[in-house]
């Protein structure tokens, strides 16, 4: 039995993109034609909520009652605002860029349906500076929707408007978190901002606003045209839907593949990543991303659905996995992510700004042999203060421990053996 | 990275105000035109300035935030906040090396190794010729093609000693 993959549909094996005709000729702009005039905006949103569709982006947040906060019906006079936040930057996240490259009208049209949705009468995608090639398909498709009414003024024949536009970006991974990316959308340095007032009601130049990843974007005509129970039927657990699944690191076939939501965390590593590389063993990985816990072996026969990964004490995120082998170090592995995340703080505030660089060095003295045991501590104590949630004024640091305190957990007698030995005992003789 | 202030980098400042190109101010236009006002485009005009000149000068930051009604400081954190606004010359091409984790895990240090021999330059720094300029970035969303690099708009994939010799070998950098 093949699976019933909506996502990918279009995607061809030389990753070339799929253009109007083609994507037309496959069913495309279906869900755009059964949703404006068709439906009423609370209609959708009915459909959405039913479907449990869940933010694809890491933080998991249903979909359906996210766009429920936004005020409708004249409630909030003037521009509401649709953002397609396409700013794929977490380490070790290579899905969006497939979709994005692949299939570009499919994000339009997902855009249309979720904007007519929340009677959003402007559309950004905000997309990362280095995707050159995605910016330029996503322009170019735009233009064609503009000519074929599906864009601009009265689309379809109705009392229904949309304007959207990319936005390029410049760099730096804190855009892709909804405050600061709006922040940043604004012309602004990308600062988070506080919350409440949540985006929903004040966003965008102060605007009701939503931002939604570029996945939970795809799904939405599909469910349209397709029904909530389609959706729900697709998924293996308690989770709807399919899922883009990527395993990076030393496995036999590195990829992206769309799977329904739930697959066992084997049959992604061990049948669709071909197993560990040659030489290689599977210490342990991240299964969402770089801002995730560590699991190991044990738990490979979890189904990666955002409930059992959650249990297992890690978060799903963005559902791709990065592996840790028996030949590379892990407290490399965990400052080359701190040094990340501490190169990356936006600098707003302080136990982020100072505390991540701070955790940074300590792995650094370790991992070259100048760790004392008293630095294992002071590791347990920067995650305790720096990873509670309400301790920072957003989500970075918290998701910059979630890797060190598994590690310290799974990995502690590595760490204690660099000090014991005062040398890295991977870089003699390793992989590395 | 912190010799921002040395005039060996940074152009003295002089009288001579720099103006912005008829092009420059037409891409700008083009932004402010979707825009609730003028400011709110400061990071897009940043980059349309920036392609049309390889870098922000600091003349050329006046310049734009003549143009958009804001003040040069203000306009300044926002263009030293984002890592892709050039504050200090570039080379002809700006060698964007990953060096986040699963390019890390198959080799990345090693290519960077390797660049710092072929182009003798490291993280930071431009060849004697001004063809390229090297710096890390933010894991480039092809993790499964690692190590990774861009030269310019090209992304390079799976990326070797090999593959640096053939993008670099006659590039005759140095200093």
């Amino acid at each position: 039995m093949s699976l019933d993959l909506p996502l990918t549909r279009n995607v061809r094996p030389d990753r070339s993109p799929t253009g109007f005709a083609a994507y037309e000729a496959n069913g495309g702009y279906r869900g755009l034609k059964a949703a404006i005039g068709k439906l009423a905006p609370a209609e959708c949103l009915q459909i959405i909520k039913d479907s449990n569709l869940r933010g694809r982006g890491g933080a998991g947040f249903p979909t359906g009652m996210k766009w429920s906060f936004v005020p409708m019906d004249g409630a909030s006079p003037g521009h509401k605002y649709l953002i397609c936040n396409a700013d794929e930057m977490e380490p070790g996240t290579f899905k969006d860029r497939l979709l994005l490259e692949c299939d570009p009208h499919q994000l339009i049209e997902g855009m249309i349906c979720a904007a007519y949705t929340i009677q959003a009468d402007v559309a950004y995608i905000f997309i990362r500076a280095e995707y050159h090639k995605a910016a330029k398909l996503l322009r170019e498709a735009i233009a064609v929707c503009y000519d074929k009414g599906y864009l601009g003024s009265a689309i379809l024949g109705s009392g229904y408007n949309l304007e959207m536009q990319v936005h390029s970006s410049a760099g730096r991974y804190i855009c892709g978190e909804e405050t600061a990316l709006i922040s940043s959308l604004e012309g602004k340095r990308a600062n988070p901002r506080a919350k409440p007032p949540f985006p929903q009601v004040s966003g965008l130049w102060g605007r009701p606003t939503i931002v939604n990843n570029v996945e939970t974007l795809c799904n939405i005509h599909h469910i349209i045209e397709r029904g909530a129970d389609w959706f729900q039927s697709l998924g293996l657990t308690e989770d709807a839907g399919t899922k883009l699944y990527g395993v990076s690191g030393r496995v036999k076939k590195p990829g992206c593949w769309e799977l329904p939501i739930g697959t066992p965390i084997r049959e992604i590593i061990e049948e669709y990543a071909g197993g560990m590389a040659d030489g290689y063993q599977l210490r342990g990985f991240l299964p969402g991303g770089g801002s995730t816990d560590f699991l190991t072996p044990e738990h490979l026969d979890l189904a990666m659905d955002y409930g059992t990964i959650g249990k297992a004490g890690s978060r799903m995120g963005t559902g791709t996995m990065i592996i840790l082998d028996d030949r590379t170090c892990p407290v490399g592995f965990v400052k080359n992510l701190m040094e990340f995340f501490a190169r990356e703080s936006c600098g707003f505030c302080t136990p982020c700004r100072d505390g991540l660089p701070w955790s940074a060095q300590v792995l650094d003295d370790i991992e070259h042999g100048r760790g004392r045991p008293e630095d294992m501590d002071t590791l347990a104590r920067q995650v305790t203060f720096i990873g509670a949630i309400g301790n920072t004024h957003c989500a970075l640091a918290p998701g910059a421990m979630e890797p060190l305190q598994s590690a310290l957990k799974y990995f502690r007698e590595d760490f204690e053996r660099h000090i014991s030995g005062g040398a890295c005992p991977f870089r003699d003789g390793g992989a590395r | 990275m912190s010799d921002r202030n040395s005039s060996a980098t940074i152009p003295l400042l002089d009288d001579t105000e720099t103006t912005l190109s008829a092009a420059e101010i037409a891409g700008i236009d083009a932004e402010i035109a979707h825009a609730p006002y003028r400011s709110a485009v400061a990071i897009d005009a940043l980059k349309i300035v920036q392609a049309h000149r390889g870098w922000v000068s600091d003349e050329s930051l006046r310049a734009i935030a003549r143009h958009l009604h804001m003040s040069a400081a203000e306009l300044d954190g926002i263009a030293t906040f984002y890592n892709l606004i050039f504050r200090r010359p570039v080379g002809e091409k700006v060698i964007l090396l990953c060096n986040s984790i699963s390019c890390w895990i198959k080799g990345c240090e090693g290519l960077q190794q390797q660049i710092t021999q072929q182009l003798g330059i490291g993280l930071g720094e431009t060849t004697g010729d001004n063809r390229y300029t090297l710096l890390p970035v933010t894991c480039l969303g092809a993790c499964d093609k690692a190590p990774v690099l861009m030269v310019g708009e090209d992304l390079h994939e799976d990326v070797d000693a090999q593959t640096l010799r053939q993008l670099f070998d006659n590039s005759g950098g140095g200093a």
